[in-house]
């Protein structure tokens, strides 16, 4: 199971951050996570909301490239080691991850949002593992 | 110095009547070597025996770079190439690059500009010249040594790239006199500064060209470098470097006029103007026998001024270049047409056809950067993705134009949109 990542094109500019995130707040999308990556040109905008496909659509209304992209939520126990239980796993079974941040931590239990080279073989990996994964519409209710 | 003073110095009179049985000459020899004249001067109803004297040269038509493309690559020779025995090229529009050949009789006369030129400089056979034009299919390595060579100076043929190793034989052999553009001069000038080196040099001359400057930066390399600086004009597809170069009182550029005869034309109606004002620079090649060219339209805005010169040369002198009748760049000394890197992008499908190109001058270095949109349906949502895409694109415009561009991938919609006449290009160099 996947849910969708809402990943935003914007160049180095002042304001620019701002702009989509205020693109969000008029359109009542909330942002349950985020990442940055950044180069000295450009910087992707990686977000998790509640409602990806709204967000896209506002933000291309108003001009930003988005995209859509598969990715795994997985919920894991909030003590020491276990995101290295579950890269192990992930590793053994000779899968890449090209990106990784946390979600959200509450007190017992924390989240990471990982993207896969390959997004098939890693939903077979967490389904023989029994690691559960959360979807878009479980997003909708955090 | 001057070099040929026979040449350079003759009255105008004399001057006329040499261009005009040179012209008379060269006419019946296109006719009847060169099909492409030929059939160029029968559609207006034209006979080698209509030109009598220079003055009948308004009655020929044009050429142009697109000529050269549509001939190319050998189309338009009056040689077998048995009689070739080099071939240069520059980049043309549309990536077919303009090809030009010379005869021995050809490199003779362009060893003899070159040398008009760097004798105007104040260069003889007693000093040390290092050529820091690339050596290649550009005419500038190997047109400016040929010259040097002439004169009977040392020649170093640095070529260009390693700045380094250019300064330490510079000290190092007391070079006297360089030739190289005059960004690159500068950037040696910032290379000699930083390595303590402005002191220990002997360098008392430099001919600067392949690239249009002004008269602050021709000012700024004399002051930073305590030497004299001059300006040499050349295009490939007339000769190479040495068609004109100022002279000690930098009233203007002298042209080899018995061999290039310079026309200057009012741009909308294509007739010469009077001396003074400015319009498109033409040439036609009065003794060459490789590619001779009627009439070859520069492209080049300038004005020209056929009295004599404080230095006592008569030759006709063209102003410094007051721009372009079209969209050519020079970026490094390579020319650039936005064309260019538009059909480049046309084949790298990530990408809209949207453009902007903006060239600047960092460090005395030309830089040019290239902004593009990522198309669609090649959104991602990965960087490496990103960085491999630019690299790939830089990769094409340097196959596609011979020169590095660094490319930037900008949001989408930003672009101006070709609607009409689109701005693709931004210069940010001042350079006219």
């Amino acid at each position: 199971m996947f849910a969708k990542q809402l990943t935003v094109f914007i160049e180095n500019r002042t304001g620019r951050l701002s702009e989509v995130l205020s693109v969000l707040k008029e359109n009542d999308v909330n942002i349950l996570s985020m990442s940055l990556a950044d180069t000295t040109e450009f910087g992707l905008l990686r977000l998790i909301v509640d409602n990806a496909a709204k967000g896209k659509e506002k933000l291309t209304e108003n001009g930003f490239s988005s995209l859509l992209s598969d990715v795994s939520i997985i919920n894991i126990p909030h003590k020491v080691g276990s995101l290295q239980t579950l890269l192990k796993t992930i590793d053994e079974n000779g899968v890449n991850i090209e990106y990784m941040y946390g979600l959200s931590i509450e007190s017992d239990k924390a989240y990471v949002v990982l993207k896969a080279s390959d997004t098939a073989k890693i939903d077979e990996i967490f389904t023989q593992n029994g690691i559960k994964t959360l979807s878009c519409d479980d997003l909708k209710n955090i | 110095m001057i070099w040929n003073e026979t040449k350079e110095c003759m009255s105008r009179d004399e001057m006329m009547a040499l261009q005009s049985s040179r012209l008379v000459k060269l006419v019946d020899y296109v006719y009847h070597n060169v099909e492409y004249y030929r059939k160029k001067m029968q559609a207006v109803d034209l006979m080698p025996a209509d030109i009598k004297s220079i003055e009948d040269i308004t009655k020929l038509p044009f050429t142009t770079k697109d000529d050269l493309r549509e001939n190319y690559p050998f189309g338009l020779f009056a040689v077998p190439n048995s009689e070739i025995v080099r071939i240069h090229a520059s980049s043309g529009t549309t990536g077919k690059a303009t090809v030009v050949g010379y005869t021995r009789y050809d490199l003779d006369i362009w060893a003899e500009c070159v040398a008009r030129c760097f004798a105007m400089a104040g260069i003889s056979k007693d000093d040390i010249i290092q050529i820091a034009y690339g050596y290649g299919l550009f005419t500038g390595g190997l047109g400016a040594h040929g010259g040097a060579e002439k004169i009977g100076a040392t020649v170093v043929p640095m070529s260009t790239g390693n700045s380094k190793k250019l300064t330490t034989m510079m000290v190092d052999f007391g070079a006297t006199a360089i030739a190289c553009t005059p960004s690159y001069l500068l950037h040696i000038s910032e290379v000699l500064a930083e390595e303590g080196l402005i002191d220990k040099i002997k360098l008392k001359s430099a001919v600067c060209g392949a690239e249009p400057w002004t008269e602050k930066m021709r000012l700024e390399i004399e002051s930073r470098l305590n030497i004299k600086a001059f300006d040499i004009y050349g295009l490939s597809e007339v000769m190479g470097p040495g068609v004109a170069c100022d002279c000690e009182f930098h009233k203007g550029l002298h042209v080899c006029e018995d061999h290039f005869y310079p026309e200057v034309l009012n741009s909308a109606t294509l007739t010469p103007v009077a001396d003074g004002e400015t319009g498109e620079l033409a040439f036609t090649t009065l003794t060459k026998k490789g590619i001779p060219l009627i009439r070859y339209r520069t492209k080049d805005l300038t004005s020209i001024d056929h009295s004599t010169c404080d230095c006592g040369r008569t030759s006709a002198r063209i102003s410094r270049f007051k721009g372009r009748v079209d969209d050519m760049l020079i970026i490094r000394g390579v020319n650039v047409f936005p064309s260019q890197i538009e059909a480049a992008l046309v084949d790298v499908e990530e990408v809209t056809p949207h453009y902007m190109m903006i060239v600047d001058r960092v460090n005395n270095l030309d830089t040019l950067e290239v902004q593009v949109e990522i198309d669609q349906k090649y959104y991602t949502d990965e960087i490496r993705k990103i960085e491999a895409l630019t690299k790939k694109i830089a990769h094409v415009i340097q196959q596609a134009l011979g020169i590095n561009a660094k490319v930037k991938v900008v949001e989408p919609q930003t672009l101006v949109r070709s609607e009409g006449k689109a701005v693709h290009v931004i210069d940010k160099r001042k350079l006219y």
